[in-house]
């Protein structure tokens, strides 16, 4: 058998492949990836937690299934958000988008 | 080494590998591959943990749905592609650094722990499980609802984002 302990591992390193992408990416769609990996890493997490503690408890399976569906709803936004700013800007790089910054 | 253990090896390291694939892919479009890739090996590791409808929904939702959406975001981006930029800003080192120690941190907390091996069977039934608890008042009735108004929020919203003025 598998411990858990290697999914916890494994989740946190992919969690924490995704945080480098996302602090060090300058083109927005690679941080949305990054978001994505991250994302996948806590889904990870959350089975590892129903597959090792009660599997008759479908709570984290539920919770895991809203995790997508807040993933569609986030990368539907987040891509159209960029493609706008695409089409305003002529540009995806973060660096470049500091409308807002101060 | 069981075969389950193999499999978990391959698996994980196909995900791991495809992440860092992500982050350090020169172009855009090949570090999307990489992420298919990625999440192929995520949906193999739902499979060994039992959870079939999880490996499918990822398989669907994120190597179709999602994959296809960023892969076409790279295509409407792509003028933009052509010219070489930097890949990543000023604060990589830092960025990295933090992950490294945040990994260090996490890594040292689990193997603190004795080791836990799953000790309860899953029922045969668990997606059927699943479903009443989705649709269950006194379960996630509420919150499963309010995901599908998220959903279809999402939908309208990047409708609207996105028109042509």
């Amino acid at each position: 058998m598998i411990p858990v302990q290697w999914y916890f591992v494994l989740s946190a390193a992919l969690f924490c492949v995704g945080l480098y992408g996302v602090l060090s990416r300058r083109n927005a769609i690679a941080i949305l990836m990054g978001i994505e990996l991250m994302l996948n890493a806590v889904n990870i997490n959350l089975l590892a937690f129903w597959r090792y503690g009660n599997p008759n408890n479908p709570a984290a399976q539920a919770f895991a299934a809203f995790v997508y569906a807040v993933a569609a709803a986030e990368v539907a936004v987040g891509l159209a958000l960029i493609v706008s700013i695409y089409r305003n800007r002529e540009t995806v790089d973060v660096d470049e988008i500091n409308l807002l910054k101060w | 080494m069981t075969l389950q253990q193999a499999l978990f090896l391959l698996f994980g390291l196909i995900a791991l590998g495809a992440a860092v694939g992500v982050v350090v892919a020169r172009r855009v479009f090949h570090a999307a591959l990489w992420l298919l890739l990625a999440f192929f090996g995520v949906a193999g590791l739902y499979v060994l943990l039992e959870a079939p409808f999880f490996a499918a929904a990822q398989l669907f939702v994120y190597m179709g749905a999602i994959g296809i959406l960023i892969i076409f975001a790279i295509m409407l981006t792509r003028g933009m592609m052509r010219q070489q930029m930097p890949r990543v800003n000023d604060q990589w080192w830092l960025a990295g650094l933090l992950a490294l120690i945040l990994l260090g941190v996490l890594a040292w907390l689990v193997w603190q722990q004795p080791p836990v091996v799953a000790s309860r069977l899953v029922p045969e039934d668990s997606l059927n499980w699943l479903g009443l608890a989705l649709i269950d008042p006194e379960g996630f009735a509420l919150p499963f609802e309010v995901a599908s108004v998220l959903l279809v929020m999402a939908l309208i919203g990047a409708i609207a984002i996105v028109r042509e003025r």
